[in-house]
């Protein structure tokens, strides 16, 4: 353990792999909770698989894995399947849950399919795309983690700035409409930051797990507070420890994939804070009744 | 964008020489293709309490939200004080259904209320000392200034109704918009609500109700909108809560009973 901490300080490789962890942890915490106060966690999980075909062409027609190509590419995937996601619910009789499953199951079908094909081509440059699906941090390097830090604190700052629009078109969009706090506009802003802190978590954690780092925290940081502004540092908290946690059990066990440490690291975290956070807890909820 | 109110108007000579609140002109609106509202045509005076009463799917609350932009309009036109809703939302405040938020939000009553300071704020600047204690007094107009650090899923639902009254009553406006503000409250809160009705009128304001109840409506309004689709009737509310307009209003579902009492 004491050798992992001095690891951390000055090995170079594995302070990389912290302090992205630790940013991506940070970030999708905090937009998170306006994911899941909006009720839109699924959203965040179509958004990450349609990163994947994104990731491929991205790829393909640059022939390189610099980061932020991959990112541009997964974003703007991420992007056309939001779209794809208003057109079907905007145009059709089809509701918004059959909606994101449709363009899940789709960009992620249409990415595995990239995927192989990329695999098949034999090109030496292509090695370790498919760690894109589950996760892998040990490939950060200070490239990596700098364009994760600009991007990261961009949209940070944005949450800050406006924090309480952010806040008003969470609890009640159609009041902010009538302040004139333009209410669509809004939220195609959240929901490109939402992007943002998926796209800065691909590499690391994957496209399959990346939801629940946006998820999880939110809903652990929900238990211990009432208060938004309190939600939020929680959740980056609780979001930067799952992080790093996951990224050094996978690095310290022969490479296992991040995406499932993460989670397994994330669930112990939410899993306390369901069960023992002071008032909402189950735990004292029970034994309140059990008295009472 | 944010636009701010002009100079207020709350001596009564210059309410006189000014546009009515609401003005709506031939107005229709449709939910996709479903006609909603037809061929809307009122003009609501100021300084009245006005209740707009109908049948389930009359377009009550539609009509609000037409009045406010919420809604796209078909047809015709709703102008508010004699110009677009967009050039004087300064002037206008919204209470909406208390079912239509989620009341386990992370958020307080006072924060609640506060959200009422944001549209004169407009982007990006905080509320500051003078919004707080403007939403404060705005709780304790309402009753509500010893649940001012509850969580607002840990109120009672005529408290959380008279939050969102305090939080339109921060917003400081000519006219106000209420979606069945006595709907499921308790005596404690309808007397509340009554009381600051009659209060805002008695200051030049105009308050238009969606209102479900009508045994209560001719104690409470002064200002009648009958609604079913289209318009039905409409004026002061004495001249038209009668037998025969509500019959027409509900069709034969209405017991004689409800009229007159």
């Amino acid at each position: 353990m004491s050798g992992l901490l001095r690891d951390l300080v000055f090995d170079y490789t594995l302070r990389n792999v912290a302090l992205g962890s630790a940013l991506l942890g940070i970030v999708s915490g905090v937009l998170g909770c306006f994911a899941v106060l909006r009720r839109q966690g699924l959203l965040g999980d179509a958004l990450s698989h349609a990163a994947l075909p994104g990731i491929c062409v991205a790829f393909l027609l640059a022939g390189s894995r610099e980061t932020w190509v991959l990112m541009l590419g997964a974003g703007i995937s991420g992007w056309l399947g939001t779209l794809a996601l208003l057109a079907i619910v905007r145009h059709t009789r089809i509701h918004e849950d059959s909606a994101l499953a449709v363009v899940l199951s789709v960009f992620f079908g249409l990415g595995i399919l990239l995927l192989t094909y990329v695999a098949k081509r034999n090109d030496a440059n292509q090695a370790g795309l498919d760690r894109y699906l589950f996760g892998q941090a040990a490939t950060l390097v200070t490239e990596n983690v700098v364009t994760m830090a600009v991007l990261g604190l961009a949209a940070l700052a944005c949450v800050a700035l406006l924090f309480k629009e952010f806040k008003l078109l969470a609890f009640d969009p159609e009041f902010a409409a009538t302040l004139g706090l333009n209410a669509p506009r809004l939220n195609l802003l959240l929901n490109v930051l939402t992007l943002v802190a998926i796209v800065i978590g691909l590499q690391a954690v994957g496209v399959i797990l990346m939801v629940s780092l946006l998820v999880g925290p939110a809903v652990a940081a929900r238990q211990w507070t009432n208060r938004l502004s309190v939600m939020l540092f929680i959740a980056a908290l609780v979001g930067a420890l799952a992080g790093v946690a996951g990224a050094l059990l996978s690095v310290s066990q022969a490479r296992l994939p991040t995406g499932p440490m993460v989670i397994l690291s994330l669930t112990v975290l939410v899993a306390l804070s369901l069960l023992f956070a002071p008032a909402r807890g189950i735990v004292w909820d029970r034994l309140r009744r059990w008295s009472a | 964008m944010l636009t701010r109110s002009p100079v207020r108007s709350s001596s009564d000579a210059l309410a006189a020489r000014e546009a009515p609140p609401v003005v709506a002109r031939d107005l229709t609106v449709a939910y996709r293709d479903k006609p909603v509202l037809w061929d809307v045509d009122v003009t609501i005076p100021t300084r009245k309490l006005v209740a707009i009463i109908g049948p389930n799917g009359a377009g009550k609350t539609t009509f609000i939200r037409a009045a406010m932009g919420l809604v796209p309009i078909v047809a015709g036109t709703v102008q508010i004080f004699g110009g677009s809703y967009a050039s004087n939302r300064g002037r206008v405040a919204y209470v909406p259904q208390r079912g239509s938020v989620d009341w386990d939000f992370p958020t307080d009553a006072l924060d609640v209320v506060l959200m009422g300071t944001y549209g004169k704020l407009g982007w990006v600047r905080r509320p500051g000392r003078p919004e707080v204690e403007r939403a404060r007094r705005c709780l304790d107009q309402v009753g509500m200034s010893d649940f001012a650090k509850r969580q607002i899923r840990q109120l009672s639902g005529g408290q959380q109704q008279r939050v969102f009254l305090a939080r339109a009553l921060a917003q400081d406006a000519d006219l106000y918009f209420m979606d069945e503000p006595f709907a499921g409250v308790d005596a404690t809160t309808e007397r509340a609500i009554v009381d600051l009705l009659k209060a805002l009128r008695a200051e030049g304001k105009t308050v238009i109700c969606v209102h479900h109840d009508l045994s209560s409506a001719p104690e409470y309004f002064d200002w009648l909108m009958l609604l079913n689709g289209r318009l039905i009737a409409d004026g002061p509310f004495g001249e038209t809560f009668t037998h025969e307009n509500l019959q027409r209003t509900y069709g034969g579902r209405l017991t004689a009973a409800v009229v007159g009492g």
